[in-house]
């Protein structure tokens, strides 16, 4: 039986069907006989002592069931904790209750629940629960909250310094003593919102007589979700289920374990009703975590030639009111370890404080950490080029890794698995056809018009990761991933992964992993996820590691189904195991193709039974839980060409070529999509989108009319390029590229616009670089 | 109070009697359990909710279920015909056009007033028209090839993109 071969194929996906036709079930479609919904009641303040809360009038609203403050929790609900707890950094943990109690710290920080039988009930009895506060000073900015006399957020948290953590190598003081060059600058890396297309929401439905919780809820990650659930509720984890539905997209928001579900199930479990919720986009903007908000002082040292001796920085990252799921660990272990980027810089003295704020927890958001990192250092080497009045590409091709050292450990101790930069900024040079650009450059500048060139040659950490490493850097959980592979009796199969993909496609990736090292068409083949009553227990999809972790795991099941499968051909060909071949599906004698029996025959011999090899166990299914031995570190390099108007400010992107090496590509449309998705948010931060917040904490980009999200018209056509530098690691050789296009984009766009204002003598303007922002530094070069 | 209206759903005719500030995708959504049209802000901003409304496409979050009294609605659930996927559909299908799908039913109504009014659009004309439907996913570039894709497809087999078909 011939069969297509599907791994690395330009497939459509299998999930589409029941998403272009309406019939996808997201949680917010899920409806349940008696179901009541809920409305969480949330501070209009930033900072403020509670005085008196009263749910009276709403618990006599028509139509309402219950209705509950932070104090009807006590003893009930646990507070959220924390689950990335770094080490030697001092990491204070102040306490987070569901509901607020005595103080609350941020807007949107939730005070009162309110369950009625209808969504309108719900709303107008939430309008009448009286909150009587009294008003705190509130800061929302990290160094002014670090300063003496800056409001105090926690108890035992002076300062409001939540952390402080560093990475030293090398004699960085020498290397800084000895350069012919040093550069220092301070970058802001800004506040953005995640925005998801669907908010968040969730279903809870308790069952009184057997103690059963299930909470459909969208989650990127549902077995974390059971695990600190089942803490924060006092339900043990064999009766809690978590199912994750359709899951409208979570870039790194729907990772964190909020209060808000535990609330809800709470809601659930006392009323005996099933119970809904879902936030609104204001609310979204408002309860679900942020992402990156830094400020940082960094200092680059360089030599004549353009080699970088040493970077030194000061991080100061904003953490919002409490530490949400994974928070100390994104500016740290995922950010400061890869303030090397793709260079062979020796020195590096890199230190990050962690503030509290009266603001939104902020957490992982797609890139989570890495994104910054790139920024920084592709902002640096450019300003190093410019110092020395080189090109930035032989800047980056001085300091980059050989392609024969690696795998490389690089000044903060990580070790990079493989990687060819050389290559992948030659193809990238290659397709803009660089020299010409600089000729085209120099003519547009002589016209006045202001037209530049920005290169970012990008490394990330993904594919997280080894168990280990997480327990020494603090994670409170491992990252290996389950997969279970159930060869049915009529030679269907149903694959089950621990990661819980959204939007990613593996449904069709897996099946093509599947199909490759099982020989089964597939259409033959289920890829399902995302329920802890029916998955093997897994660490979710964030990370860029679903297809890094998830798909080796996969692969090593497989090959135990393989390996079983050999058992019983030889004893039903007659002949030895160890000459039993299998290719295309088919298990053959080595010498004698016809002496064959498709996988489709060995399943259902498996699962009759009827004439098995001694010792051997019926059925025809495996698990692997597959634990890599290293992180994958995916590269490329991507350049931006724009134009900007020197009268209003406005930046057009007139090119965007993206060169990105995941290593081994499944599925080349779903690579494709994976990075113009990247690159649109990537670029959406370097153009468009700000969280800010004002002097009282309020957020004043609290809706989509104010956060930019970026359009279809805000966006070029992207040019998008491959080269292949496998994972000496992977089985597969797979390396993951969910994160490479916001990673590597928002530095690319900088960089461009940069350059093209050289004429102007401006070396640096923080992002968003928005027209006033622009503007602001063409007139201030200008004189104006 | 509530007030009786009576909507053209996909074809079928509906009858309920609805608050009056009910909106018009919770009408869709909950009355009717058409889950298919979603919710993803409440400024009208997002298009996630967007529906033909007697020919126009419309945001859903932006109307009442009143206001669509004898009107003609088609919804994400009205698009394929027969089990055979709307040339959008398949556009969207074939050209990858959506990731988490959430913000695709909005985007692929939003294609078919586009393809009604100009049934040959260009890149540029494809992505301001899609300005009202934002999508986080896919960067847009997918949607684009999708929409023309379709453009295509309907070219060839002649059929007007009127709303249901």
């Amino acid at each position: 039986m011939a069969v297509t071969r599907v791994f690395g194929a330009r497939i459509k996906r299998r999930e589409d069907p029941r998403l272009i036709t309406g019939t996808a079930t997201y949680t917010d479609d899920i409806v349940i006989p008696g179901m009541c919904y809920t409305v969480i009641v949330r501070s209009p303040y930033a900072h403020a002592r509670i005085k008196r809360i009263d749910v009276e009038r709403a618990r006599k609203h028509p139509g309402v069931v219950a209705a509950f403050t932070g104090k009807d929790l006590e003893g009930k609900v646990n507070p959220i904790p924390c689950a990335w707890l770094i080490p030697g950094s001092d990491l204070k943990t102040p306490p987070h209750p569901a509901l607020a109690v005595d103080r609350v710290r941020y807007v949107g920080e939730g005070v009162a629940v309110v369950v009625a039988t209808s969504r309108h009930a719900a709303a107008d009895a939430a309008s009448l629960v009286e909150v009587e506060v009294e008003p705190l000073p509130a800061v929302v900015n990290q160094e002014k909250a670090m300063q003496p006399g800056a409001p105090q957020i926690h108890d035992g948290v002076p300062n409001n310094v939540a952390f402080h953590w560093k990475v030293s190598s090398g004699d960085v003081g020498r290397a800084f003593q000895e350069a012919d060059v040093v550069i220092r600058q301070r970058m802001v890396n800004h506040r953005l919102i995640p925005n998801a297309m669907e908010p968040r929401s969730c279903v809870a439905a308790y069952n009184r007589g057997s103690g059963d919780l299930t909470i459909w809820m969208t989650s990127q990650n549902p077995h974390i979700h059971r695990v600190l659930l089942s803490g924060i509720l006092g339900i043990p984890e064999h009766r809690l289920r978590i199912i994750a539905p359709e899951v409208g997209g979570g870039f790194g928001s729907k990772i964190p374990c909020y209060a808000d579900e535990a609330v809800v199930a709470f809601c659930a479990m006392q009323t005996g009703h099933p119970v809904k919720w879902g936030e609104d986009r204001r609310e979204n903007y408002l309860a679900t975590a942020h992402g990156r908000d830094h400020i940082v002082d960094l200092e680059v040292a360089a030599k004549k030639d353009g080699t970088i001796t040493a970077i030194r920085g000061t991080c100061y990252a904003n953490l919002g009111a409490y530490l949400s799921t994974a928070a100390p660990g994104v500016p740290t272990i995922l950010h400061g370890l890869m303030m090397c980027g793709p260079y062979t810089i020796p020195n590096i003295d890199y230190e990050v404080y962690g503030i509290f704020t009266n603001t939104t927890p902020v957490d992982a958001y797609r890139g989570a950490g890495r994104p910054e990192a790139t920024y920084y250092v592709e902002r640096l080497v450019d300003m190093v080029a410019r110092k020395l009045n080189m090109d930035p590409v032989e800047v980056r091709r001085k300091n980059f890794i050989p392609k024969d050292k690696f795998p490389y450990t690089v000044a903060t101790g990580i070790t990079y698995d493989s990687g060819d930069y050389e290559a992948s900024l030659e193809t990238l040079l290659r397709i803009i056809d660089y020299p010409n650009f600089r000729k085209e450059q120099e003519k547009a500048w002589k016209e006045g018009r202001y037209l530049g060139i920005g290169f970012s040659t990008y490394v990330e950490i993904c594919g997280l990761g080894p168990s280990q490493v997480a327990g020494a850097v603090g994670f409170q959980g491992a990252l290996w991933e389950s997969a279970l592979v159930r060869v049915h009796p009529t030679g269907k199969v149903t694959v089950l992964t621990g990661a819980s993909p959204h939007g990613q496609g593996e449904e069709t990736t897996f099946a093509q992993i599947v199909s490759e090292e099982l020989g089964i068409p597939i259409e033959d083949i289920e890829v399902l996820h995302g329920d802890t009553e029916m998955i093997p227990m897994g660490w979710g999809t964030y990370g860029s590691r679903t297809t890094a972790v998830g798909g080796a795991a996969l692969f090593v099941a497989c090959r135990r189904i393989v390996e079983k499968g050999k058992k019983l051909a030889a004893h039903l060909l007659e002949a030895s195991e160890q000459d039993i071949l299998f290719e295309g599906g088919r298990f053959f004698v080595k010498g004698a193709p016809d002496r064959a029996k498709t996988i489709q025959e060995v399943a259902l011999q498996a699962y009759l039974a009827w004439n098995l090899p001694a010792g051997f166990e019926p059925a025809l299914e495996a698990t692997a839980f597959y634990d890599p031995p290293n992180f994958t570190y995916p590269f490329g390099a991507h350049a931006c060409i724009v134009e900007v108007d020197p009268e209003t400010g406005t930046v057009k992107i007139r090119r965007y070529v993206a060169v990105d090496d995941c290593g081994r590509v499944v599925n080349p449309l779903i690579v494709d999509g994976q990075v113009h998705g990247g690159l649109a948010q990537g670029i959406g931060q370097a153009l468009y989108e700000y969280a800010y917040y004002d002097d009282f904490g309020q957020l004043l980009t609290g809706s989509m009319s104010d956060y930019a999200v970026p359009k279809a018209s805000q966006l070029p056509p992207f040019e998008t390029a491959r080269t292949e530098t496998p994972s000496p690691h992977h089985p597969l050789g797979l390396k993951g590229v969910g994160e490479t296009g916001t990673i590597a984009s928002t530095p690319a766009v900088a960089n461009a616009v940069v350059d093209a204002l050289q004429p102007l003598g401006i070396h640096h303007i923080d992002i968003p670089l928005t027209p006033p922002r622009v503007l602001a530094a063409i007139r201030q070069a200008q004189g104006r | 109070m509530r007030v009786p209206i009576s909507v053209t759903v996909n074809g079928t005719v509906y009858h309920h009697e609805v608050e009056p500030r009910l909106l018009l995708v919770y009408y869709l959504r909950e009355v009717l359990g058409l889950t298919g049209t979603h919710i993803g802000c409440d400024t009208s901003n997002c298009g996630a909710c967007t529906v033909m409304m007697n020919g126009l496409a419309v945001k859903s979050c932006t109307v009442l279920a009143v206001q669509a009294n004898g009107a003609e609605i088609l919804t994400v659930e009205g698009l394929a015909r027969d089990g055979q996927l709307h040339p959008i559909q398949e556009g969207f299908w074939e050209e990858h056009g959506l990731q988490c799908g959430y913000c695709t039913p909005g985007m692929m109504i939003a294609a078919l007033q586009l393809l009604q009014r100009n049934p040959d659009p260009s890149e540029a004309e494809i992505r301001h028209a899609l300005e009202g439907n934002l999508c986080r996913c896919t960067g847009y570039q997918h949607i684009v090839n999708a929409v023309r894709y379709a453009a295509r497809k309907m070219k060839e087999s002649g059929a007007m993109p009127v709303g249901g078909r």
